[in-house]
C-alpha cells in the first residue's frame, strides 16, 4: 500500500485520531475507578445512602 | 424493562454494565474491518491516496452535528419533561462531541492542505463548524462554573437549544453559499455521487464510530450519575458533621449555664 506523496498528512490523521479516542477511553476509565474510590470512601466514614444501598454498587 | 424504567438512575447503571463490553466488542469489531477496507481502498483518480483521509474525517464530521442532536434532545428533557438522566446524558455527552468536532476539523485541514492548497479558509462550512466547537467548550464551561447543578442545567439546555441553529447552517452551508468546501456527496437527493468502494468503507467507519460514541457516552454517563451520588454523600456528610458541631455547641452551652 503506497500513501504517495502526502504519506505524512494521511498517517498524521490517522495517529491524531487514534490518540484523542484513546485519551477519551483512559479518561472515562480513569473517572470512573476515581468515583468508585470517592463514593467507598465516603461510605467507609459511616455515611450511607437512604436506601441502604451502597452507592458504589451499580450492578 | 421498559424506557421508563430507564428513568430510574439505579437501573440505567446496571443496564450499562450489562451492555458496555458487547458495544465496546462490536466497534472494537467494526472499527478494525472499517480500517482494513479504507486500508484496502483504491486511490481516487483526482485525490490519490489522500482519500483515505475521507474515510476518518466524514464519520467526526457527521458525529460532530449528531451529538449537538443528541444534547438538543437532552436539553428538551430537562427543560419539558424534567427527565432525572436528561442533564446527564448532555453533560456527559459535550467532551465527547468536543473531541469529534475537534478531529473533524484537524483532519478537514490535513486533508485541505494537499487538495486546496491551504490548511484553512474561513468559508461558510468550516467556520460554522468552528463555532459549534466553541459552543462545546462554552457548554462545558458553564456546567463547570455554575455549582447548583439543577441551575446549571437549564442553563445549558437553553444555550444548547439556541445552538442548535447552527446545525442546518453546517449542513446546508455548501449550498447556500459559495463555499470551498465540496457539496454533500453521500446524503443527498438523486443519491451518492461516492464509487462503491469508497462509500462502503466509509459507511462502515461511520456505524463504528456511531456505535464508539454511544459507548463512550453511555460509560461517560454512569460516571456522571456517580458523581452526583458522590455529590449529595458529601453533602449529608457536611450536614451531618454541622448537626454534630451544633449539638455539641448546645451541650457546652448548658453546662455554662449550670455551672453559672
Amino acid at each position: 500500500m503506497s500513501l504517495g506523496p502526502y504519506a505524512s498528512f494521511i498517517v498524521t490523521s490517522y495517529a491524531l485520531v487514534t490518540a484523542v479516542v484513546l485519551l477519551l477511553i483512559i479518561w472515562i476509565i480513569a473517572d470512573y475507578r476515581h468515583q468508585q474510590a470517592r463514593l467507598k470512601e465516603i461510605e467507609a466514614s459511616g455515611v450511607t445512602r437512604r436506601s441502604g444501598r451502597s452507592a458504589a454498587d451499580i450492578r | 424493562m421498559t424506557l421508563t424504567d430507564l428513568a430510574n438512575p439505579t437501573r440505567f447503571l446496571a443496564l450499562t454494565t450489562r451492555i458496555l463490553p458487547w458495544l465496546a466488542g462490536a466497534t472494537a469489531i467494526l472499527l478494525a474491518i472499517g480500517l482494513y477496507q479504507s486500508a484496502m481502498a483504491p486511490d481516487d483518480y483526482q485525490q490519490g491516496a489522500t482519500v483515505k483521509i475521507m474515510f476518518i474525517h466524514v464519520p467526526n464530521a457527521w458525529l460532530s452535528m449528531f451529538v449537538w442532536g443528541v444534547m438538543s434532545v437532552a436539553a428538551l428533557g430537562t427543560l419539558v419533561w424534567r427527565h432525572p438522566l436528561a442533564d446527564v446524558a448532555a453533560k456527559a455527552a459535550a467532551p465527547i462531541g468536543a473531541a469529534f468536532t475537534f478531529l473533524a476539523l484537524v483532519t478537514g485541514s490535513l486533508w485541505g492542505r494537499p487538495m486546496w492548497g491551504t490548511y484553512w479558509e474561513w468559508d461558510a462550512r468550516l467556520t460554522s463548524v468552528l463555532i459549534l466547537f466553541l459552543m462545546y467548550l462554552g457548554l462545558m464551561a458553564l456546567w463547570r462554573a455554575v455549582e447548583d447543578p439543577s441551575r446549571a442545567a437549564r442553563a445549558a439546555a437553553v444555550l444548547t437549544l439556541v445552538g442548535a441553529i447552527n446545525i442546518p447552517i453546517i449542513k446546508f452551508s455548501v449550498d447556500w453559499w459559495n463555499t470551498l468546501h465540496q457539496p454533500a456527496s453521500v446524503f443527498r437527493a438523486g443519491g451518492s455521487t461516492l464509487d462503491k468502494a469508497f462509500l462502503w468503507p466509509l459507511l462502515v467507519m461511520a456505524i463504528a464510530f456511531s456505535l464508539l460514541f454511544i459507548t463512550l457516552h453511555l460509560a461517560a454517563m454512569r460516571n456522571e450519575i456517580l458523581r452526583r451520588r458522590v455529590r449529595s454523600l458529601q453533602m449529608m456528610q457536611a450536614s451531618r458533621t454541622s448537626e454534630a458541631r451544633t449539638g455539641l455547641r448546645d451541650v457546652t452551652a448548658s453546662k455554662e449555664i449550670g455551672a453559672a
